[in-house]
């Protein structure tokens, strides 16, 4: 069996999964019921400045009839009193000693910080997280992103904690910021032990079309709030992958955005984390959403050889070059199989409207064909088709030449010319504008284009 | 044992005959409307005789645009709720649905298409109207999914419309005839008020046009005149005994089953004759009556029959037993029906001979004869100049639906000789077109 346990900036745990500071972590209760259900940690919800928070706080993005792809808040840091706070971690601790509790801080004065560092670490935290992240209610007051965006107060602020701090110390990044290794560099500078990213991202995830006001709506008004969910996937990872590769950096990152199954994590792992926080999953989920992760996490650990999660971290970022960096004489070409194809012809109109028009529909079968030479090898048909492993991305260069954008320009090699090979060459084979004219007409109108204009003939085939 | 106990309420014949294809909710509709796949050129549409752009209104749905859902589909489809109902989707739309070649359960079209018209037609949002008065008139005899579309798709061009029904209630056989698990008389009348509503054409139900003065009057008074008149009763087969009691045609039989409903009784053994889709329905209607025993008795094989086999499978399921290969020769009985005279027959080279000495008699207390409706080439005989072929269908132009005396047009089952609801709607709306072409001359 592989071993999930991981020893992150010093801060033990026995499975990557943490939950990440949020209303999952607002007690004592929910936290020694994830970690009954597995959790191997919990960042607690911000200790701070005491706030008063309104009602109405969610907002969702749904697609067609998944719920929640997308999710959004405008809660603030803990509303409880710290003191109940920091009681209960300390009987979480006492209960778990084995599980990480790391508390989640949010302050203003130097002097603030150092009390509530010095609170925690007596209540037992095995760590901090320093929120410089919340991009909504508190950034207004001074906090939270307002902190993440401006990498000197931050460094200035991660130096207070350091000198207290007898725990490790993670610095939670906003991604509302331009280049997100400029704050995490200044986290490096100031001593901090590890970063986390990304806290949410600012947000409006919808607007009421009756009320004009969008969600959440608090009194028929709205405010942005901060955006987390599987759609922040992409955005985290980016932003993981930046800090990971900074060779000014350096630091444990513990991965957070988008992670709600365990091939989530793992991609946040083999991207350099090598902790990751859960949060809108559970909110969707409930804590029992665990079990599968670890479940998933061991079994790829399995198949692929990995015997630690060390052992992953990072396994992909050898592989994520800059544009210039890639090879140009690599070629794909769509391979459509027919045994397979259902025949709904979304290539087709994916490909003619929506790309390089690369497949062409035959009389008598609704089996489209791809035009070879026409084909750029962008993949949005495979993207778009509904069948798996029905349309295939096949290599067809022979594999042994490599030219890169970068290669070609200090060889002063780059084009004056357009001529690309990929796009036809010099003999472009775009269709002439006005062939698109009435093309797909009685397609595209097929309800009505029995009576247009009083005709009455059910259209034929083309 | 019968499948199901006789229903003597209104409440359990609604049990007995439970909706096949039940209205969606919203979060149903939501759920289907999200599964499909907006292919291109839909092989969907293609399959609806009426051209529904399918992909369309359900996109429609699926963003919470019920009201255009229904447009879309009213605009090509009058029946547009009937048809979500009763149209055998299982071998139109739904059975081209792509999703079949990857073995996943196609999308439930149909059950789409009667959420987002139910929805307007409930609300009554009006979503069409007349077109400007263009001072013709055209009358339209049969209210059956033929004339009303035609009246719709008439008055929609500004034509004045009068409708003459024999019966008391317009949209024909889909609540005279179509089974009852299929669509309710309720859902059926509240479509046609809906459409009445909209298009204001004049129905003159109980006006049956018979004789030829009343159709001198009509070629007097109107412009043209459209032919929705569907099919007659039931084929005679001229079998000995066939005037027993309790031997019944299968469409007066469904007529009277929904007017009457729980109130109409069947025997504890039932012998339907016939293997299409009305012999179906009949035996499934039978035994979800209370039937004992309800045997469908077809003179060829099983394969041959020439219903649905999806209809099949559902006379099946609620007990029907198959009888193949036997004709019947006599309806046997003292005054009331007691049982059945087949001889066994045999198909060889796609012919049916019967085996001599092979006479039985099966028991039973009630026939049923799905054996096919007559043509009413009598009252066609009227209309000066009206051409028939061979099997007494009209025939008429397959563009504008104008048959061999200029002035009548002719739709539905008349012409095509017996088809679904869907296809006289399509029809009905063709021919329209064909009448205002003829009168814009």
């Amino acid at each position: 069996m592989p071993d999930l346990s991981i020893n992150f900036a010093g801060i033990k745990s026995p499975n990557p999964f943490w939950l990440a500071s949020a209303p999952p972590t607002n007690s004592g209760y929910q936290v020694m019921k994830a970690f009954d259900a597995g959790w191997g940690g919990a960042v607690w919800k911000t200790l701070g400045v005491p706030v008063v928070n309104v009602s109405s706080r969610y907002g969702g993005v749904n697609y067609r009839d998944k719920r929640l792809v997308g999710f959004n808040n405008i809660e603030l840091i803990s509303d409880r009193p710290l003191s109940h706070n920091l009681r209960e971690i300390e009987e979480v601790k006492k209960r778990f000693p084995n599980h990480a509790v790391i508390a989640s801080l949010m302050v203003q004065s130097r002097q603030e910080w150092h009390d509530i560092v010095r609170q925690s670490q007596d209540a037992g935290a095995d760590g901090f997280e320093l929120n410089f992240g919340c991009p909504h209610g508190m950034c207004e007051r001074g906090m939270g992103s307002a902190v993440g965006q401006e990498p000197k107060v931050l460094q200035m602020i991660v130096e207070w904690v350091m000198e207290v701090a007898q725990k490790p110390v993670i610095v939670k990044l906003t991604p509302n910021i331009t280049d997100i290794t400029e704050p995490a560099m200044a986290a490096r500078r100031a001593g901090a032990d590890a970063i986390s990213l990304i806290n949410t991202i600012q947000s409006i995830v919808g607007v009421d079309l009756d009320q004009y006001a969008p969600y959440p709506i608090v009194d028929g008004k709205g405010t942005n709030g901060g955006y987390c969910g599987p759609a922040v996937k992409p955005i985290a990872l980016n932003m993981v992958k930046n800090c990971a590769q900074h060779p000014d950096i350096k630091l444990p990152i513990s991965g957070i955005g988008g992670i709600e199954n365990w091939r989530d994590a793992v991609e946040h792992i083999l991207l350099g984390a090598s902790s990751v926080q859960v949060c809108t999953a559970v909110m969707h989920f409930g804590f029992g959403i665990i079990r599968e992760m670890t479940s998933g996490l061991e079994q790829y650990m399995v198949e692929k050889g990995f015997h630690t999660i060390d052992q992953m971290v990072g396994k992909a970022l050898p592989n994520v070059l800059h544009w210039e960096d890639l090879n140009m004489k690599y070629k794909v070409t769509a391979n459509i199989n027919e045994d397979k194809c259902i025949g709904c012809q979304l290539c087709y109109t994916a490909c003619e409207d929506g790309a390089h028009q690369a497949i062409k529909l035959n009389a008598g079968t609704r089996v489209p064909e791809i035009i070879e030479e026409n084909c750029v090898g962008c993949n949005l048909c495979s993207l778009v088709c509904p069948v798996e492993q029905c349309i295939t991305m096949e290599r067809t260069d022979d594999g042994t030449q490599h030219v890169t954008w970068k290669e070609r320009t200090e060889a002063g090699d780059i084009p004056t010319e357009f001529e690309d090979e990929q796009a036809g060459g010099r003999h472009h084979w775009v269709p002439e504008p006005s062939a698109a004219l009435g093309k797909e007409r009685h397609k595209t109108l097929p309800g009505k284009a029995r009576v247009i204009n009083g005709e009455t003939k059910v259209p034929t085939e083309a | 044992m019968a499948e199901f106990s006789t229903p003597t309420t209104e409440q359990q014949f609604a049990e007995n005959f439970a909706q096949l294809k039940p209205v969606m909710n919203r979060t149903e509709a939501l759920y289907e409307s999200s599964r499909c796949l907006f292919c291109f050129d839909a092989p969907c549409i293609k399959a609806c005789p009426s051209g529904i752009d399918i992909p369309q209104f359900i996109r429609q749905i699926n963003s919470g645009n019920d009201t255009g859902a229904a447009r879309t589909i009213y605009e090509a489809n009058y029946f547009g709720n009937a048809c979500g109902k009763v149209c055998p989707t299982e071998v139109l739309c739904e059975g081209a649905c792509v999703y079949n070649l990857q073995e996943v359960k196609p999308i439930e079209i149909g059950r789409l298409q009667s959420f987002a018209t139910t929805k307007v037609i409930k609300s009554g949002e009006k979503l069409f109207g007349p077109g400007t008065d263009n001072g013709k008139k055209v009358a339209v005899i049969g209210a059956g999914p033929a004339g009303i579309s035609a009246a719709c798709e008439l008055r929609s061009l500004g034509y004045g419309v009068d409708v003459f029904e024999a019966k008391a209630q317009p949209s024909g056989l889909t609540v005279y005839g179509v089974a009852p698990y299929k669509i309710t008389n309720e859902e059926t009348l509240a479509e046609m008020a809906y459409l009445q509503a909209q298009f204001g054409y004049n129905v003159h139900f109980n006006s049956a046009i018979s004789s030829r003065e009343e159709l001198e009057k009509l070629e007097d008074k109107y412009d043209a005149i459209f032919l929705g008149i569907g099919l007659g009763k039931t084929n005679e087969l001229g079998l000995p005994g066939e005037d027993k009691i309790n031997c019944t045609g299968a469409v007066e039989f469904i007529a009277e089953l929904r007017q009457h409903q729980h109130k109409v009784a069947v025997g504890r053994r039932v012998i339907v004759l016939g293997g299409g889709n009305t012999a179906m329905d009949a035996a499934s209607e039978s035994s979800r009556l209370g039937a004992e025993n309800v045997i469908l008795a077809y003179r060829r094989a099983k394969e041959e029959m020439g219903a649905y086999e999806f209809e099949y499978d559902l006379a099946k399921g609620v007990g029907v037993k198959g009888m193949f290969n036997v004709a019947p020769v006599e309806i046997t009985g003292n005054g009331y029906v007691s049982g059945v005279k087949f001889i066994r027959t045999e198909t060889k080279d796609g012919k049916v001979s019967e085996i001599a000495g092979s006479e039985f008699v099966e028991p039973c207390d009630m026939v049923i004869k799905a054996t096919g409706q007559a043509k009413q080439t009598e009252f066609l005989s009227l209309i000066p100049g009206l051409k028939l072929d061979g099997k007494g269908r009209i025939i008429a132009n397959a563009h504008t639906g104008q048959t061999s005396n200029p002035k009548y047009f002719a739709s539905g089952d008349a012409w095509n000789g017996g088809a679904e609801v869907v296809n006289a709607a399509a029809e009905a709306k063709l021919t329209a077109r064909g009448i205002h072409a003829y009168l814009s001359k």
